[in-house]
């Protein structure tokens, strides 16, 4: 029995069993390559995406409690032409050594921002408690975080205008 | 995505043999060989810069097509520390073109040179050294072709746009100039570089090109590949290191959705499915069908000293000088540890390979696709040259972590189900299980001051195994241990070398007369062990730091300028002065529950200067530490990509702050129980710090020296430096947990 995905916009048919975690479908049947297996305990946060503005791990949401919802990953917050703001500001202060876990900080990024385009540094921080960097990139994150809040507010991009579902 | 990966069909083994005999006129030779080529011919072919002494041809490193494209080769692979924009910089410089021109390929055992492994903070020295003098060559030989051509002289020639101009305007692109086997010439041991007043693209911060993929959901690590007809598999591991697999039923998983296949060879198991979710679940329940024979075979973890010591089989002499038992004044003794520490990598390792005829093609996230190759071949028993490598990033390794035995997984596997690609990819729990963990390490000081307030005594004593177990034979290999026809790994020599491996830094950079330092060597490794960001360095700095703060106040000395007292070079002295000076160092006393620290180290004694001062925050009540912030300098010579060296040193900072705070391998007499963040957790962002800096010492026109793995030592000793500065009581045994240092203020 498909189940019907809504991602970055585009609704999709899929033919999987509905205990498979969402990261599999993203990955593998959708060839997106941003949300990122981690842990698979959802430990980490490699693999975060945005349901309906909120961060969720997708490595342990399984697709049968998604039917229809409004997915999020990395790959809708802009393109390499076109980078979001998010993914403007992580250029900008060139926020990655390896990079793995970046596509997971600016799902938790987004997901606050879009809620709160002012956070403190504190909730900045608490925003990332469930992801981890192993690079010790963190505090480019986080200035990158600051930097993507700043655009968004000057462009007005507040809970009331927001980009992404 | 095949296509891409695998074109330029034509390889450098074939390039080399359809290639004759070398013959290059004189007209391309710079005056000063064309003055030593008037001499008897040396025996020996002349040292050439970097690791062009081992591949010396031009070509190995530059081609340059008809139409003007330039590809440039590393052996070097990307591993998240930045080497593919600072090599592009290079490039650039010395062909005088811009970075987009060019498009790099990294370590492919089809297509670039062999260049071990991309370890030891040595790709900048190594490829970037070699690269650089190619390049200038390659320039060169552009140049002398275009000032023929044009017939005006080679020094009223520029280059503009992939073209030589001539002051009248006439040009020729580069892509007219080459010729056949114009660039198949060796190169000289001098080249004409750029001079550091001239750089246009070195020395000034690059964005790094990898990047913009990576935050926009691109194709960006070996884990993105998805190639036609690919399967996916995982492997079902031991429950511990000596377990072997006494009895399998394995019909319940074969009738699973989806499952291809589930293969068995000794005590190696793994399930090959059509989906990877599918791929899970049979994993799963293999693991349930599986019954294996435990055995008892880790050490105690509690009395880890005492192990390590019992296992002492040989003793090396790292240095030795004067009479290091001297001491006429106050004597410092005490002994140091360092756990186990895993490389954790934020996505397990993973490697895709597939067998089409005879052939078979791996992409790995491995350090050296040669070496990788090597193994791989003879485990399978195939022919090296039917085997070929493919460096893709993996997420940071940080050393030999999984990726070469994830690499050996997929080869295994797909050497069973031929023609069909398999994708492998370790669970979490499998990663933090079966990499090769970063050594256990004791060290053991005694030192004493003389009446002149200087260090008159050193004796220092480590005890623990090789760093190193890479590839190197099949042995090397999980897959090849486990399978039936097994491989044994080879046994582990002590050796002492300049670079140092368990001994690295454990000869301190300071001016010690008298000095006895000795490595006990362990050739037994109850634990699997290899390489971890540093070696032994981590361990060596944070125990001879220690002490040089101990000693600075036995001899009521500021510890800065204690360790000056004890810095001859003149490049040490600067980066000390600098860290000291940008973090505002002073002896007045610290605010209350806050203490500073100290830290310095040439990386290996023979690279890179980093010093380094932090400030903590230690709460009594939990013995919570903070690093508030961090102050650093470096050194690491002439200057590519100064955001990569400050990228590279901020995250060696936090990375080596949270190794010293929380990181510990945990087990039992039979099994690993740190298998998960939660058993084994790491830096997380609340306690990271306010601030870190890193400030650059820029040495234009000296060698490259290395960044990634400067901090590891320096920080680690300041973290612990401040924490005695802020509670009066010093940690010996890493790390420095809330238990540890609660127990130790007696809060």
């Amino acid at each position: 029995m498909a189940i019907s995905l809504k991602v970055n916009g585009a609704t999709h048919q899929i033919d999987a069993d509905p205990a498979t975690p969402l990261l599999y479908v993203l990955r593998n049947d959708l060839s997106l390559n941003g949300a990122k297996f981690g842990c698979g305990l959802g430990q980490c946060g490699s693999c975060m995406v945005m349901v309906e503005g909120e961060a969720v791990l997708s490595c342990v949401t399984p697709i049968m409690l998604l039917e229809g919802r409004e997915i999020t990953t990395v790959e809708g917050l802009g393109t390499i032409e076109e980078p979001g703001p998010v993914q403007e500001a992580f250029i900008e202060m060139q926020a990655a050594q390896c990079g793995y876990c970046i596509p997971g900080m600016m799902m938790s990024a987004q997901a606050l921002l879009q809620k709160n385009p002012a956070p403190s540094e504190e909730d900045i921080r608490n925003a990332l408690s469930t992801n981890l960097c192993r690079c010790g990139t963190h505090m480019r994150i986080l200035a990158a975080i600051r930097r993507a809040g700043e655009v968004m507010q000057s462009a007005g991009m507040t809970s009331t205008n927001r980009r992404t579902g | 995505m095949t296509d891409i990966l695998e074109k330029g069909g034509i390889t450098r083994r074939t390039v080399l043999a359809g290639a004759g005999a070398l013959v290059v006129s004189f007209s391309l030779l710079s005056r000063s060989l064309a003055q030593e080529a008037t001499q008897p011919p040396a025996p020996e072919p002349p040292k050439l810069p970097g690791s062009l002494d081992e591949n010396r041809f031009l070509d190995a490193w530059i081609r340059i097509d008809a139409d003007g494209a330039i590809t440039v080769f590393t052996g070097k692979a990307e591993l998240g520390q930045g080497i593919r924009t600072a090599l592009l910089q290079v490039a650039a410089e010395e062909l005088d073109v811009e970075p987009g021109d060019i498009e790099l390929v990294t370590a492919d055992t089809g297509r670039t040179p062999d260049e071990g492994f991309t370890a030891g903070s040595q790709s900048m020295q190594n490829s970037g050294t070699a690269i650089r003098h190619a390049a200038a060559q390659v320039r060169e030989i552009l140049f002398a072709e275009a000032a023929r051509r044009l017939a005006v002289a080679s020094g009223e020639l520029k280059a503009e746009g992939k073209a030589v101009i001539a002051s009248d305007g006439r040009s020729v692109g580069y892509g007219e100039l080459v010729s056949a086997q114009m660039l198949h010439i060796e190169a000289r041991p001098q080249s004409s570089v750029k001079q550091p007043g001239t750089f246009r693209v070195m020395g000034k911060p690059m964005p790094r090109v990898d990047i913009p993929a990576k935050v926009t959901g691109g194709v960006a690590y070996v884990h993105d590949l998805r190639l036609e007809g690919m399967l996916h598999a995982r492997v079902v591991r031991p429950p511990s290191p000596g377990a072997r697999l006494a009895n399998l039923d394995a019909s319940g998983v074969e009738a699973m959705p989806g499952v291809v296949s589930v293969i068995r060879d000794g005590g190696f198991l793994a399930v090959v499915s059509e989906g990877e979710w599918q791929a899970v679940a049979a994993m799963r329940a293999l693991a349930t069908a599986a019954r294996w024979e435990e055995v008892a075979t880790l050490p105690e973890q509690a009395d880890l000293p005492a192990v390590l010591q019992d296992l002492e089989r040989e003793v090396g002499v790292v240095s030795e000088s004067g009479s290091p038992d001297i001491g006429d004044g106050k004597t410092f003794e005490a002994t140091f540890t360092r756990p186990y520490q895993i490389h954790g990598a934020i996505g397990p390792s993973c490697a895709v390979a597939r067998i089409e005829g005879e052939r078979l093609t791996v992409w790995s996230h491995t350090q050296g696709v040669y070496p990788d190759r090597e193994a791989i071949a003879e485990m399978l028993g195939m022919p090296l040259e039917q085997v070929r490598v493919i460096h893709m990033e993996g997420s940071g390794c940080y050393g030999h972590n999984g990726a070469d035995d994830a690499a050996a997984d997929a080869a295994l596997i797909a050497q069973k189900l031929p023609g069909r690609p398999v994708r492998v990819q370790w669970m979490r729990e499998q990663e933090h299980a079966w990499e090769p963990y970063g050594p256990a390490m004791l060290v053991k000081v005694r030192a004493s001051l003389g009446g002149d307030g200087r260090i008159s005594g050193w004796n220092y004593d480590l005890w623990s195994n090789t760093h190193s177990t890479r590839p190197g034979g099949a042995g090397a290999l999980l897959a090849a241990r486990h399978k039936e026809q097994s491989f044994t790994p080879k046994t582990p020599e002590l050796n002492i070398s300049p670079s140092g491996n368990g001994d690295r830094n454990a000869n301190p950079t300071y001016v010690l007369p008298n000095k006895r330092v000795l490595w006990h060597f362990l050739p037994d490794m109850p634990l699997r062990v290899s390489a971890l960001r540093a070696l032994g360095a981590y361990a060596n700095v944070f125990a001879v730091e220690s002490t040089m703060d101990e000693l600075a106040l036995a001899a009521d000395a500021d510890p800065v300028e204690f360790r000056l007292r004890h810095l001859e070079d003149p490049r040490a002295r600067a980066v000390v002065e600098l860290a000291a000076e940008r973090f505002g160092w002073s002896n007045a006393a610290p605010p209350s529950g806050r203490g500073r620290g100290f830290g310095f180290a040439r990386y290996k004694t023979l690279a890179a200067y980093l010093a380094v001062a932090v400030e903590a925050e230690v709460e009594r009540e939990t013995g919570r530490v903070r690093v508030v912030r961090a102050v650093s300098a470096i050194d690491s010579g002439e200057v590519v990509n100064p955001d990569g060296i400050r990228n590279q040193t901020e995250g060696g900072i936090l990375q080596s702050i949270s190794w010293t705070l929380y990181e510990a391998v945990t087990f039992d007499d039979t099994r690993i129980t740190s298998i998960d963040w939660s058993s084994y957790p790491i830096l997380r962002f609340a306690s990271v710090p306010d601030s870190v800096e890193v400030h650059i010492i820029d040495r234009p026109g000296e060698p490259f020296l290395g960044t990634g793995e400067a901090a590891q030592g320096p920080v680690a000793a300041a973290v612990g430096n401040a924490i005695r500065n802020a509670t009066g009581r010093r940690l010996y045994d890493l790390p420095f947990t809330r238990d540890r240092v609660r127990n130790a203020i007696g809060a």
